[in-house]
């Protein structure tokens, strides 16, 4: 019985890194995953001497080993120096060449290539998050409804504290901060359920603070979208200050229609138009 | 449940009974609410019964006038020690209890609140980094940098009291949360928005920001403090290239200190202007703009890592070329990294908001930055194993722990690597990848690293060395603890866990969790058998007495003197005549007797015990408390208590009291007779009874 529960354990144990980007189902943690894996290689060679020198010079230099000549007073070569100078030297330069490419090209902010991005707006509130698609005038909370093999470009604010938004199988994460706008770019290879979460604490309920994130086939996007515009709930203002109170909704909800702008109107309430360059433009 | 009204605003400011954990507990017997009563009730019965004890043997005027306002360095290193002791525990059985919460909280509530849960983290981290980290070095270098400065004391006694008295003072209020009120739920950082009045109203972020503005005061101060000592006091001859490297990461830390810890400050009081006063500086609405608080808050944090870091790395250097019975390997290398470990650690802080949306550009600048010190630190580790390198290694209490160091060490600056990515920093920044990273660099490389300079240096300061039996217990758990504890948090932060999770709704993290919180009761073993360890150390210390003072074959001059050493350090100021004078004196041939008579004494003059500083760092806490409050009365009377204190001190004369030549001579002379009575032993009988402190001179 005991033993049987514990091979459960076990198994369990193995499926917990399949929601983390070990396992990825998106071309940017894909992409980053390489990385780790890379990088990983790399540092191998600069931690292997260490675990093995320390133990063995420690050990075969201890007291009781007469065996080899004692040199008291040996504190210095210049082979040594450069041993340990130039070779992790060399490695800093080549990690920091492979850093900053890889920066570059892992960039939020940068667009993903393919077809135009589903441009969706994520909002931060406690604790819950809002993600409104303008350009269907449709939003839904802690759901995100998107197609497979497209790109999403989603830009996040916050209606409350700082947030910071997570799908550890499609991309790494950005934080929503009030009066300011972050960008992120997503995609995912296939169908599927990915777990999403705010990663930064924000009071008593930041544990529940979860969503998912349903990755659909091109023609169900379109389907989800026609049925969810001809819903019966609207998120005007009264809705919207219901929302924007401290609690946990019991399950994802969807709205037909959106207050005008609701995104910008947020950005403003957050005070956060001051920040932004688009205010001057106007 | 009763609404908490203030009771007489003017007397007790905000205070209603709610706020007593007591009278929570009492309304709302949940699991969460009596073990904060509980812990409520330890603090008030831990003070109950020292005082009782201490009336009862008639100590309060020996603590006073011995203890609490001596200006010796010594003595204020050992307080601040103790401080470091006390709060370790409080912080460590936090831990065990967010761990066991965590494990239970699967799919389920748990036993504690949410809102308890947030405490916790708070607290853990506050009291570990602020409470528990930097009294510990601080007491170390206190102790031991004089000593190998060849002085007898710290530049500024006076100051170095105040410093110490703050630290206990802003300590005394994290305590005080226990018992009246709360604490933060914002995290050791603080971020606003979340800490502005608007979303977190209690006292709790209050309490956070004078605790930690009132320690940072302190540190500041230390800095300058420890800084001029190294700079003004070295005895003759001790120029930089010949001082130990304990001295030297010393002198890097009090740099470190004096530049970073001005801007946590300012940031903790922009907080208090927006909480208090209604500023804007962090708020959401009108201007208020967070990234300034984050850029203020790791301009001092990053840097801290270090401070925290160096001087563990001073001790690793003692104590790896002393029980390797050779030279310390690539000296200056040692010191051209720990100077350029200091200078990068101020060009990295962004690295904490990598996710924040700054451009690619910015980011991989700063991801550059941080994988530049990798170099450096590379350097060291690799100086510490030269240094075993052809010599007699003995793996004493010390060693293990310097060995482990290196050993996890490693893996850490692996993990740091991964997090100086950019790419790689979005996926596991603030999970637990992130904690797990950060406690493997704070554990080996600052708590292994004040526990060897603990179990070197005890004799030293006591006179009688610690067990050495429980001392490996301690230091097996401590490391097999660490393993068990963080390891898992890596799987777990790779799998998307955030961290400050109250409840876990991902099944197949279980098994993880209940590993981790195996590995924290085994952390909690560790530091039981540390306690055991000193009860034990002290009840047999008749057999373990060091009189003579060397019991290692040390280095730096700090082994010369008696154990304990008299008041004044050295009876004669020593000449430095090379790097390890000490050393070299009682090994090589043709050199100067270490233990010969001085050809003639001096009067010594020494600084006279001081009330006021107590006064001052009590008085602050208690003008702290006032703010805290709301008493406002409280506190306009305490500062003016403080204030008081400083300008009676500046008119006290009489503040140094002169030790008469001929006593000096008396003491020295005495213990002098008594080196040459002892018996010198080889290193293989160091852990023995025989160890009498004096090391066999092999030419
Ligand atoms: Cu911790
Ligand atoms: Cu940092």
């Amino acid at each position: 019985m005991t033993s049987a529960s514990f091979l459960m354990l076990g198994l369990a144990g193995c499926t917990a890194l399949s929601h983390g980007f070990l396992n990825p189902q998106g071309p940017v943690a894909g992409h980053e995953r390489d990385l780790f894996v890379t990088v990983s290689i790399v540092l191998l060679f600069v931690a292997g001497p260490v675990l093995l020198l320390t133990p063995l010079f420690a050990w075969h230099y201890r007291l009781s080993n007469r065996g080899d000549a004692y040199r008291p007073k040996w504190n210095f070569s210049w082979w040594v120096e450069a041993l340990i100078w130039i070779p992790p030297a060399g490695i800093v330069i080549g990690l920091a060449i492979l850093l900053w490419h890889w920066t570059q090209i892992d960039d939020p902010y940068r667009r993903l290539p393919g077809a135009a991005p589903i441009e969706v707006q994520a909002i931060a509130l406690d604790w819950k998050w809002v993600f409104v698609y303008p350009d269907l005038d449709v939003a839904a909370v802690d759901r995100l409804v998107i197609p497979a093999g497209r790109p999403v470009h989603i830009r996040l604010t916050s209606g409350t504290v700082m947030q910071s938004m997570l799908i550890p199988q499609l991309a790494g994460q950005i934080y929503a901060m009030g009066g300011m706008t972050t960008e992120l770019n997503i995609q995912a290879h296939r169908p599927g359920r990915f777990r999403g979460e705010n990663t930064q604490y924000n009071g008593a309920g930041f544990q529940h603070q979860k969503f998912v994130v349903v990755a659909v086939p091109s023609a169900d996007y379109d389907c989800w979208a026609a049925a969810a515009r001809r819903g019966k709930r609207t998120l005007d203002a009264q809705t919207w200050r219901r929302l924007s109170a401290r609690s946990i909704i019991a399950l994802p909800v969807e709205f037909a229609h959106v207050t005008p702008n609701l995104f910008e109107r947020v950005l403003e309430t957050t005070g956060g138009m001051s920040h932004s360059p688009t205010k001057a433009a106007r | 449940m009763t609404v908490s009204a203030p009771l007489w605003p003017a007397v007790l400011g905000r205070f209603g009974w709610q706020d007593l954990p007591f009278v929570r507990a009492w309304e709302n017997p949940t699991i969460s609410e009596l073990i904060g009563a509980f812990a409520g009730a330890l603090v008030v019965v831990g003070a109950v019964v020292v005082a009782a004890l201490l009336t009862r043997y008639g100590k309060w005027r020996y603590l006073w006038t011995e203890w609490l306002t001596s200006l010796d360095h010594k003595k204020i290193g050992i307080m601040y020690i103790v401080v470091a002791f006390v709060m370790l525990s409080r912080a460590l059985v936090e831990a065990v209890l967010m761990r066991m919460q965590q494990a239970v909280a699967i799919e389920h509530p748990g036993f504690l609140s949410p809102d308890h849960f947030g405490q916790l983290f708070s607290t853990h981290g506050s009291i570990m980094i602020f409470f528990m980290a930097m009294p510990f070095l601080t007491g170390m270098i206190n102790y031991v940098l004089p000593f190998q400065l060849g002085a007898r004391d710290m530049a500024f006694p006076w100051a170095n009291s105040i410093a110490l008295w703050l630290t206990i003072g802003a300590a005394g209020l994290m305590m005080a949360s226990l018992v009246v009120g709360e604490f933060s739920t914002g995290g050791w950082s603080g971020y606003p928005p979340y800490t502005e009045r608007a979303f977190s109203p209690g006292v709790g972020v209050d309490y956070w920001i004078w605790a930690v503005t009132l320690g940072s005061i302190g540190s500041t101060m230390a800095g300058i403090n420890i800084a001029c000592t190294v700079y003004k006091l070295r005895a003759p001859g001790m120029r930089f290239m010949r001082m130990q490297m304990f001295s030297w990461t010393s002198l890097c830390t009090s740099i470190l200190m004096i530049f970073a810890m001005p801007p946590l400050t300012v940031a903790t009081l922009l907080l208090a202007l927006d909480r208090y006063l209604g500023f804007h500086f962090f708020t959401n609405d009108l201007g208020g703009n967070m990234m300034n608080y984050a850029n203020m808050f790791w301009l001092f944090g990053h840097p801290e890592v270090y401070i925290l870091i160096l001087p563990a790395f001073g001790v690793y250097s003692e104590v790896v070329s002393t029980f390797s019975t050779k030279d310390l390997y690539g000296y200056t290398s040692l010191v051209i990294a720990t100077m350029a470990i200091a200078v990068l650690s101020f060009t990295v802080w962004v690295h904490h908001f990598f996710t924040m949306g700054q451009s690619a550009n910015v980011n991989a600048a700063f991801g550059i930055a941080t994988m530049t010190i990798g170099v450096p630190t590379g350097v060291k580790i690799y100086d510490w194993i030269w240094t075993m390198f052809r010599g007699e290694v003995r793996f004493t209490v010390p060693m293990l722990y310097a060995l482990a160091f290196m050993m996890t060490f490693v893996l850490g600056g692996f993990t740091g690597i991964i997090l100086a990515m950019p790419p790689l920093d979005y996926l596991v920044h603030n999970t637990l990848f992130l904690v797990a990273h950060f406690h493997n660099m704070l554990i080996p490389g600052l708590l292994y690293g004040m526990l060897a300079g603990y179990h070197y240096w005890f004799p030293k300061a006591f006179g009688f060395r610690l067990d050495e039996r429980w001392g490996r217990i301690a230091f097996g758990c401590w490391v097999v603890g660490f393993y068990l504890a963080f390891f898992p948090l890596y799987v777990l932060g790779a799998s998307g866990m955030a961290r400050r999770t109250q409840a876990i709704f991902e099944p197949s993290f279980r098994p993880w969790l209940y590993v981790a919180c195996v590995g924290a009761f085994v952390l909690l073993a560790a530091l039981t058998s540390l306690g055991i360890q000193l009860w034990v150390s002290i009840r047999d210390r008749a057999s373990t007495r060091v009189e003579a003072g060397d019991p290692w074959d040390g280095r730096g001059l700090e082994w010369s003197v008696s154990a304990p050493p008299p008041e004044y350090n050295f009876a004669v100021l020593p000449l430095i005549d090379g790097r390890n004078p000490f050393y070299d004196h009682k090994h090589d041939e043709g050199q100067p007797d270490p233990y010969a008579s001085p050809s003639s004494y001096e009067d010594i003059v020494v600084p006279r015990g001081s009330a006021t500083s107590v006064v001052i760092g009590l008085a602050a806490a208690v003008a702290a408390f006032g703010l805290i409050w709301e008493i406002w009365g409280l506190a306009i009377v305490a500062l003016q208590i403080v204030v008081a204190a400083v300008v009676l001190r500046s008119f006290g004369r009489d503040q140094h009291r002169t030790i008469p030549a001929a006593e000096v001579a008396r003491e020295h002379e005495k213990w002098l007779a008594r080196v040459r009575a002892t018996p010198a032993i080889p290193r293989q009988l160091e852990t023995a009874a025989v160890n009498r402190g004096l090391a066999e001179i092999v030419a």
